[in-house]
This record gives C-alpha cells, structure tokens and sequence, in this order.
C-alpha cells in the first residue's frame, strides 16, 4: 500500500510535468502529424491503393525510434542536472519505487499520445477493411514497443547529465533492436549466418514481436518478451543510479 | 534513542579520501555547526548520513535506525536541505510542497494542513502560486527549507541553510532554526563563521576530512590569541609612556600598540592569565593618572582567526 502510494506520487508529479510544460504538446503534435504524413502520404505513395491498417501501425517504430528518447531522456538526466536527485534518492522510498513512476507515467503519456491517433484509424479502416479485434491488438502490440523503447531511453537517462547523450544513445540502442528483427536486414544475414544466430537475433528485435500482435495474434511468449526487456533494462538503470551515488 | 550517532564514517573518491574516519553524536536539542574550509568534506558527509551515498567505510544510526541496514526506516525521520537548495522549477510552490507531503506519506485534508502551516512558517505566501523557476534564489532556498521541515522531523540536516540569502532572509531563516531545535536533533554545515556563533551550541571544525576540534562556540573563541585582552583607545600623544606604565600593573602580561594617529593612539593589553579579568585594574589605573579614555573593549576572541589556525594547522 505504502510503495503504491510512493509510486503514484512520483507518478502523479511526473505527469503534470509533462502537462505543465508546452513540449508535451508538441510532442503529441510532431507525433500525429509525423503518423499522418508516413501513413497517407508515403504510403499510400508506394503502394497506389487503398491505405490499410498495416501501413498504419508499420510506421510505429520509425517514429517512436526518435520521440520515444526524446521523452525519456529527462527522466534522470534532469534529476542529476538540477540536483534534486538528492531529493529523490533520500525520501523515505524505494529506487525501485522512484524507478517505477517515472518510467509509468512516461509510459502512459505515450499511452495518451497513441489513443489520439484513433480518429486516424477510424478513417483508415473507413477505406479498408473495419474489424476491431485486430485495431485493439495492433494498438496493444504498438503501446508495448513503446514501452520498451521507453525503457531504454529510461535507462540511458540515467548513464549521464546530459540529455544529448542520452537521446542519441538511446536512439542507437533502440535502431539495434529495431533493425534485429528487420527484414530488408536479417534477408542479407541469411547469407552467411546460421539458423539459431538469426532466429536469436530476429527473436531479440522488436518487430517480430509486435508484427505477430498486430496481426492480432496475442502470444504469451511475445509479451513475456516485452515485460522482460522492459524488467531489464530498469533493472540496469536501478544499478547505474545506485553505482553513480557511490562514485 | 533521540540522537544521531555517526560511527567512522569514511568516503574514499577513487583514491582520493574526502571523509576520513569521523565519529560524533548529536543529541536532542543540540545544534551542531558543521564548519570547515570548501572541500573540507562538509557535503560528502552529510550526504552519507542522510543516504544519499553510501559510505566507504563506517555508518550512521538515526534515532536506532542505521542508515545503511535500514535505510527508509532511518530517511522517515530526517528532514534534509541538499547543498544549493534543488527544487523542481517547472512546479509551483503549493505543488511542490503537496509532493513531498504525499511522498512523506501525508494524505487528505490532513496533507493540505502540512502545505498550509509550512507555506506560511517559511514565509511563502506570498508566492504560494507561482512556479518555482520564476522565484529569485532566497525563495527557492525557503522553499527547498520549507521541503525539509513539511514532516516535522525529528532530524534536521541542512547544509548551507543560508546560502545565497540576503542579511533579512538569513536573519529569519536562523531563527526558525532556533525556534524548532528544543525538540530537534539539527546538523547545519556552514563557512560562515557568525553563523555558526548565532545558531548553533556546538562546534565541529573539519578540515582535510577529518574532525580537527569538537566544542562550544565559545570554547573555540576562548583559543583565540586575543581572548580576553583590553583594548583601549586614549586621547594623547605618547603611547610609549602609557605602554610602559601599564606594562606595570600587576596581572598585565604585555601590551601592544595597535594604532597612531594625531591626537590619539589605541592599545592591546594582554592578561597574563586569559581567566583572570584585568580590565578593572586597567581602568582604574588610567583613570587615577588622568588619562583620558575614548573606548574601552574587552575582546571575546576572534573566530575567523580561530578557524584559521586550526584549519591550517593541520595540512
Ligand atoms: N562525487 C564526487 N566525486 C569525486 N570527488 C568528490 C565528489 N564529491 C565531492 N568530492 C570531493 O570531496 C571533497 C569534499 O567535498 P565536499 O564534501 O563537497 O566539501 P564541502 O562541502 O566541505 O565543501 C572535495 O575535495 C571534493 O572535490
Ligand atoms: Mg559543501
């Protein structure tokens, strides 16, 4: 009870922050402009026909491989940079709490950004083919990529007080994970790679995952994976905080 | 129970040893001034005490709880103001002091007391609902101040509590101090020496990472060379008279002479027993050959002076 209560009001905190200033909404303008424009436009570009769902949710990672560090990489750097780290780490909660409702607000401000982009899917299955279940699954395959994008960044925040640093480290780690399940790159692979080396890699990339849900198939192993990676990597950025106030 | 008990506490930077094996106890309704020159390795232990860092070597017991073995335990009972006051600029007052209240555990209408009583202890209502980042550096002070004090801790670590304030503000911010300390443990660290003297009943002068003296303010003057020395400023023209005459009343160690100009000349006398008063006998001498006396001022000892030589002393 008490660790919800410390949760949530970092939580609570973190949240007006982003509503407080003027670059969350930016940042939730950038991204339904940036949506719009690869789904309608770029799309609809290449393929000369009807815009379809998978259009849609297919540009997901390219935009959150870039505004999803952007939102994270205040999250500690700012602490650190202000100094009100001191603050947090010496009230009466956990790192682990402290950790938590950082990394769920981020989360769920993302969570807001995407339920905007509804009225999108809404024209979008207008023209193609309406089928909800499908919509929920891409939605819930496209907010868990989110949230390990996020994770990432969460953690590369906390490496250093610098938010520069920290946006492009995050960038690289998250276009690792991206590009390891990428087609056009594990198709070159395939060459000269054995089996078990490309269905490791393949299985460490976000997209195999999130392809599989946003065909609405909701397979336990791919959310484990993205529970897991999420765990991991706040579990790194747990022990770079606790070792950077030891130093 | 009621105390803070640093037991050698020790804080290696690489290979650099910025705390060296310090030990002390704070007892309820002690204030005990944390002095030293910059670098001295004031923060640094503050920061281990109130678990920011962990030790080296060595721990912290705050009120039973070990700050290491029991550390949200110990963090509960502390309030703490970090070195240059951090505050979250983009909140407001109100807000700001609502999150720490709901951090330290304060709900309902009974948080809204705290906020309340605390905005208008440190003087803040005025600002209530502005946004931290817009107020000058003396009130993010009081409000960084306000943060510590929201939970009426039973400790109080605050180190350079006056920093950046104006004379006023200082001034205030001393007497809050003093006003809560009859129930408090407090440790302030500062390099200002008249602070020291104005709030605080014990003195610990750290220098290098270690503790190099341990008392009362006025302990720590009485080692002043010029403790309990007279200096006397008298109309005339010939001090080396005078010197001589007075270097001949009984209990009169040395005299000096300070200061020369046209028609009036200012000494230092020196007792030879610092507890032995020689004023009155001084007086009563000048007076009895007519001389004529301008002041008179029997001199407490000079801390800066003090915290010079025990700071350097030891390098
Ligand atoms: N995080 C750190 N890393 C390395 N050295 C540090 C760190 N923090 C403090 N120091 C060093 O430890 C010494 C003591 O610093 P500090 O405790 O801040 O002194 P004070 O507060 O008395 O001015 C200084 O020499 C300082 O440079
Ligand atoms: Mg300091």
């Amino acid at each position: 009870m008490k660790s919800f209560n410390n949760v949530g009001a970092i939580f609570k905190r973190e949240i007006a922050g982003y509503f407080g200033s003027p670059v969350a909404y930016v940042f939730i303008v950038i991204f339904l402009v940036l949506l719009g424009f690869f789904t309608f436009y770029i799309s609809r570009f290449f393929e000369v026909g009807q815009a379809d769902l998978r259009n849609f949710f297919e540009w997901h990672p390219w935009i959150f491989l870039f505004l999803i560090p952007a939102v994270a990489m205040r999250l500690w750097s700012e602490e650190r940079r202000m100094g009100t780290i001191e603050l947090i780490l010496t009230f009466p909660i956990t790192l682990a709490e402290a950790i938590l409702g950082k990394f769920l607000a981020a989360w769920a401000f993302i969570g807001i950004a995407l339920f905007l982009t509804f009225p999108m899917v809404i024209t979008v299955t207008y023209l193609g083919s309406p089928d909800i279940g499908p919509v929920f699954c891409a939605y819930l395959g496209s907010f868990l990529s989110a949230g390990a994008f996020l994770s990432v960044g969460i953690m590369t925040s906390s490496f250093t007080r610098s938010q520069v640093i920290s946006f492009i480290l995050s960038v690289i780690i998250c276009l690792f994970f991206i590009l390891a399940g990428y087609p056009p790159v594990t198709d070159v692979m395939a060459g000269w790679a054995p089996n078990w080396m490309l269905d490791l890699i393949s299985n460490l990339g976000f997209l195999s995952h999130s392809i599989s849900i946003e065909r609405g198939v909701l397979d336990f192993r791919d959310l484990l994976y993205y529970f897991s990676v999420i765990f991991f990597m706040l579990f790194v950025n747990g022990i770079v905080i606790q070792n950077r106030k030891a130093s | 129970m009621h105390k803070i008990e640093v037991k050698n506490i020790t804080k290696y930077f690489g290979a650099k040893k910025a705390v060296d094996d310090i030990t002390f106890t704070v007892e309820k309704g002690e204030i005990l001034g944390f002095l030293g020159p910059n670098g001295a390795g004031k923060s640094t232990t503050m920061r281990m005490i109130t678990g920011f860092i962990p030790p080296s070597d060595g721990t912290a017991v705050i009120g039973g709880s070990d700050i290491i073995e029991d550390s949200i335990a110990a963090r509960e009972k502390i309030g703490y103001l970090p070195e240059n006051a951090p505050v979250y600029p983009d909140m407001t007052v109100v807000g700001y002091l609502d999150f720490c209240s709901e951090i330290r555990g304060f709900s309902g209408g009974e948080r809204k007391k705290k906020v309340e009583e605390t905005i208008e202890k440190c003087f803040l209502t005025e600002v209530k609902y502005q946004t931290i980042g817009t107020l000058s550096k003396g009130f993010r002070q009081r409000v960084c101040f306000a943060q510590s004090i929201i939970h009426d801790p039973e400790y109080l670590i605050l180190d350079e509590p006056t920093d950046g304030l104006d004379p006023n503000q200082k001034h205030e911010v001393r007497l809050m101090i003093r006003r809560m300390s009859a129930e408090k443990v407090i440790i302030l660290s500062t390099h200002i020496l008249e602070e020291m003297d104005a709030v605080c009943n014990r003195a610990i002068i750290i220098a290098n990472g270690k503790i190099v003296s341990d008392s009362t303010p006025s302990d720590l003057r009485a080692k002043s060379p010029v403790h309990g020395a007279v200096s006397l400023t008298l109309r005339g023209t010939d001090p080396e008279k005078f010197l001589s005459f007075v270097q001949e009343i009984n209990g009169v160690k040395t005299a000096k002479l300070i200061k020369k100009d046209t028609d009036a000349f200012k000494v230092r006398i020196f007792p030879e027993n610092k507890d032995t008063p020689i004023a009155d006998r001084i007086i009563s001498g000048v007076s009895e050959n007519k001389y004529e006396l301008k002041s008179v001022f029997v001199e407490q000892g000079r801390l800066d002076e003090v915290f010079r030589t025990i700071t350097t002393s030891d390098q």
